[in-house]
């Protein structure tokens, strides 16, 4: 059994099943689809609250979704908290500032990796509010209940990401 | 219903909400999709690898959760969408996503297995959260009920039985495998 915990990496099929346990136990303790973009906004809301409690309270997508220490945001945390002991336990945890692949093809230089992850990550959190909801919340918890919009947002997230994978690294199958 | 309690239980939840991140965490990790270099092998469609751990949570995740809800033990939580809420952010969110080469959920994961490029996606999801609930009010009457999709479920779409659609849903993930094993991913 630790063997198994110290494996380097499951089969993807190994871990995607146990993903889709994760969800039953989501959806019977906690009554709501497993999705991570909420976390952000909470964290956001948060932020606003701290700044002005009167905006953000006048805000009306904050009444939707009020700013609070939830399920969501602790998801967050224990995702990270999840992956470490995994790498730890593995012997792979390493501090990265640029993957591999980013450094051979535009430089190994932080600044650059840096500037170019806090543009996708404004992007990921734009789109994920607009669209409903992320890879986890559209992408396996939406599509597993067949939900229409769910489908469709996975396809479209599919589609934006092959179009811009292959502007910044060229479309090898073309 | 049983777990009323429990879910009501906000104390509870907050406990339940780590212990379903820290266990989404490892498998995401031992799943390697917290690397970089899978995810944009996935957009380069060189490696399917998050297509392969996705897929299957669908799998397994759909016949849980349809069973529970044929015993009363679960609800659906599906919402309708729109072209211009679902299709116009499903856009931004996958440019995000090649830009950024993690998502929300793998972001989060991938810091925690070092990843520090990842940290500063996390503070930039932040961000554009915030800028959604910024601009939400002119969203919500200009673009976001645009085009409104005909139906919320893809049973209620197709006119089916929902059981219908879980066993053809079910045979066709094997199927897109075998296809993906066939053509040596």
């Amino acid at each position: 059994m630790f063997e198994y915990l110290t494996m380097v990496s499951w089969s993807p099929y190994v871990a995607g099943a146990g993903i889709g346990v994760l969800i039953w136990t989501t959806f019977l303790l906690s009554d709501h689809p497993l999705g991570c973009s909420t976390g952000y906004l909470k964290t956001a809301g948060m932020v606003e609250t701290a700044v002005s409690r009167e905006k953000a309270g006048a805000m009306p997508y904050y009444r939707q979704f009020v700013p609070s220490v939830d399920w969501w945001w602790m998801l967050i945390i224990g995702l990270v908290i999840g992956a470490f002991l995994s790498s730890t336990l593995s012997g792979t945890f390493s501090l990265v500032l640029v993957p591999p692949m980013f450094a051979e093809a535009f430089g190994t230089g932080w600044p650059l990796r840096f500037a170019v992850a806090l543009a996708g990550g404004i992007l990921l959190g734009l789109g994920a509010r607009w669209a409903g909801g992320c890879t986890s919340g559209h992408g396996i918890s939406g599509t597993l209940q067949l939900s229409l919009a769910s489908w469709v947002a996975a396809a479209c997230f599919f589609a934006g990401g092959i179009v811009v994978a292959g502007l910044l690294y060229g479309f090898p199958y073309l | 219903m049983a777990f009323e309690s429990l879910r009501s239980n906000g104390r509870a939840q907050l406990v339940l909400g780590l212990l379903t991140g820290i266990v989404f965490g490892f498998l995401l990790q031992k799943g390697q999709v917290t690397e970089y270099e899978v995810i944009l092998g996935q957009l380069l469609l060189t490696d399917f690898t998050v297509v392969k751990v996705m897929l299957t949570a669908v799998l397994v995740g759909m016949i849980g959760v349809y069973a529970m809800k044929s015993l009363g033990a679960a609800r659906l939580h599906c919402r309708m969408g729109s072209v211009g809420a679902t299709v116009a952010g499903g856009l931004v969110f996958g440019a995000g996503f090649a830009t950024l080469g993690y998502c929300p959920g793998t972001a989060a994961a991938a810091v925690g297995a070092g990843a520090m490029d990842a940290l500063v996606g996390m503070v930039g999801m932040v961000a554009g959260a915030g800028l959604f609930a910024r601009i939400y009010p002119r969203l919500d009457r200009t673009i976001l009920n645009r085009g409104k999709f005909p139906a919320v479920t893809i049973p209620e779409l197709l006119h089916l039985p929902p059981w219908v659609v879980v066993v053809a849903v079910a045979i066709l993930i094997p199927v897109v495998f075998y296809g993906l094993t066939r053509l040596g991913f």
